[in-house]
């Protein structure tokens, strides 16, 4: 059997959680058509559970404890270290949120079992499913097999399977609950409620072109220069990571899995290598331009068009030909 | 406040790697080294809560011998003390076996409070942290963009993602994976150099009882999903070609 531990918030279910179906669709195919449950955790589920009744699987099972609301990792820990060891599955599966990322590798090690984070793809090695992951900032994509016992977990990148891929049953998979006994005296971390900084002033999801810079811009005083592109093209300014932890952009003009996520007609890239952590957050873009003295960086394999070379020389040559 | 941080050492970000005859890991013989990036925040703020609160800091890394350039370079920054976990395995293996090797070697010490970054540039787990966390018997949390200790208390920001954050209250001791720029680093001083020179490196054989649970059987160069054209000339030339193809072409701009 095939666990997928759908991800949900204050009752909405996370669209990760469809690409997981289909991701465990996919699996269950490769494996000998293993039948799949979905477990959902949380305070009220009743929605959430519903939506997921439409998929293709044997059975949604909720797990409703007001101990689970809002999250934790001990009490998300605890509650899966039981439904997993009652329902046996041979693989439990996650999107790879920050959520899961929390409390997954957590799970792994109470139940002492193999975890592999990030997955891509499903590839095939010694007659055994292997799980595809990237490494090295993206430069290299890695077959891994897991070893030891089942169960085995394995978290999905967003995006990795498309959601609507997941496969619909002919009928509602039926919805049951399952009983878990947490100790709330055992759960150690207590949260407030989440919140946002400050009002977004920037709101880089409706722009329809965007010019963004990474590492590549190498200092505060270039930025002007990526402006001016901006500018010439009718785009907003965004940025990755690394420009927004230093301070030189804002950093609500942040893309990535930790800022924003964006899908503009036009994405152009200056000196951004294509982090995982970036891309997640722009590859649906309608059209990528990445320029970059780097041959190998990442961001060319997302790229429609690429430029191998010098922004500080091209980008003055693309201003100028923009304005002609 | 007793403080451990973990730092792992990881190939400079812009070496390309370069994959071995049996396609299981890299040739990093010709391979730069430095502190993985995350690792320098967590350092950064272990050093800053000392600051406030007093107390040591202690490095903490497993690998092979060269390990102890960011070692040195972690105590020349200002942390006390360092434990190195000797393992020649431990470059390539997944996030158990480093957690347990790291535990086993701690476990005396009764860290209050454990930082690591929040995942590695290398194989980037994004692990390590919270399985040594269990292994060790403290609650954790991950991603964190800011620490305050009160008394035997410990309240983090955490990030969650697209703009959103929260604060998680714990006791103490605890660990905390710490995200990249927490804090402005600093760097280490002449004075600092030196001094770093005469810390304590207590030196631990990794026991080898933890073994990876998962193998890299295949590595290569990730498929293209997209044909990328690229586009050559002189800067003149491949901007104005650029131009063209976005407007014809693409029709992204007007």
């Amino acid at each position: 059997m095939i666990l997928v531990v759908a991800e949900q918030r204050d009752g909405r279910l996370n669209r990760a959680s469809w690409e997981v179906v289909a991701a465990a669709q996919r699996l269950a195919a490769k494996t000998g058509g293993a039948p799949i449950k979905v477990a959902l955790l949380g305070g009220d589920l009743a929605a959430a559970a519903g939506e997921l009744s439409a998929a293709a699987v044997a059975e949604v099972l909720t797990v409703e404890q007001a101990a689970l609301e809002p999250y934790t990792a001990d009490g998300f820990v605890a509650a899966l270290a039981q439904l997993v060891a009652g329902q046996a599955p041979t693989y439990v599966l996650f999107p790879h949120t920050y959520l899961a990322r929390d409390f997954v590798p957590k799970l792994a090690a109470r139940l002492d079992r193999a975890l592999v984070a990030d997955v891509v793809s499903l590839a095939e090695a010694d007659g055994t499913v292997a799980f595809t992951r990237l490494i090295f900032q993206g430069k290299l994509a890695a077959d891994v097999v897991l070893e030891g016992e089942a169960p085995y977990l394995v978290t999905f990148q967003a995006g990795a399977f498309s959601a609507d891929l997941a496969e619909r049953g002919a009928s509602p998979a039926p919805v049951s609950r399952a009983d878990v006994t947490i100790d709330a005296a055992l759960i150690r971390q207590k949260p407030e409620a989440p919140f946002r900084e400050a009002k977004q002033a920037v709101d880089l999801s409706q722009a329809q072109r965007i010019v963004a810079v990474g590492r590549g811009i190498r200092a505060r005083d270039q930025l002007p220069l990526a402006e001016a592109l901006a500018k010439a093209l009718g785009a907003e300014l965004a940025a990755s990571r690394p420009i927004c932890d230093a301070g030189w952009l804002p950093i609500e003009r942040q893309v990535g899995s930790s800022g924003q996520t964006v899908a503009p007609k036009l994405y152009l890239a200056l000196g951004v290598s294509g982090a995982i952590q970036h891309a997640v957050g722009m590859k649906a873009s309608k059209t990528i331009v990445a320029i970059n003295k780097d041959a190998e960086a990442p961001m060319f394999e997302l790229a429609d068009y690429g430029i191998v070379g010098d922004l500080f020389e091209v980008v003055p040559a693309l201003i100028k030909e923009l304005q002609r | 406040m007793k403080i451990a941080v973990c730092i792992k050492q990881v190939p400079a970000r812009d070496w390309q790697p370069r994959v071995n005859e049996s396609r299981t890991w890299v040739r990093d013989e010709d391979a730069a080294f430095e502190m993985n990036e995350p690792d320098a925040y967590a350092l950064e703020e272990g050093l800053r809560l000392k600051g406030r609160h007093g107390g040591e800091v202690v490095v903490c890394s497993a690998g092979p011998s060269r390990v102890s350039h960011v070692i040195r370079e972690a105590l020349a920054r200002g942390a006390d003390r360092a434990i190195h976990v000797e393992s020649d395995g431990a470059a390539s293996a997944d996030a158990f076996e480093v957690a347990g090797a790291l535990a086993e070697a701690m476990s005396g010490e009764s860290f209050d409070l454990v930082l690591t970054g929040l995942q590695s540039d290398d194989q980037g787990f994004a692990q390590t942290g919270v399985v040594l966390a269990e292994r060790l018997g403290v609650p954790h949390a991950t991603i964190i963009m800011e620490v305050k200790v009160d008394g035997g208390a410990l309240r983090v920001k955490r990030e969650l993602e697209g703009g959103w954050f929260q604060w998680v209250a714990m006791p103490l001791p605890a660990l905390l994976t710490i995200q990249s720029g927490i804090n402005q680093l600093r760097y280490a001083t002449l004075k600092g150099i030196m001094a770093a020179k005469k810390k304590d490196i207590r030196k631990v054989a990794a026991s080898g009882a933890h073994r990876s649970r998962q193998r890299i059987v295949n590595l290569y160069a990730p498929k293209k999903t997209k044909q990328t054209q690229l586009i050559g000339g002189t800067p003149a030339e491949a901007a104005r070609e650029l131009v063209k193809r976005l407007r014809d072409e693409a029709r992204a701009i007007d």
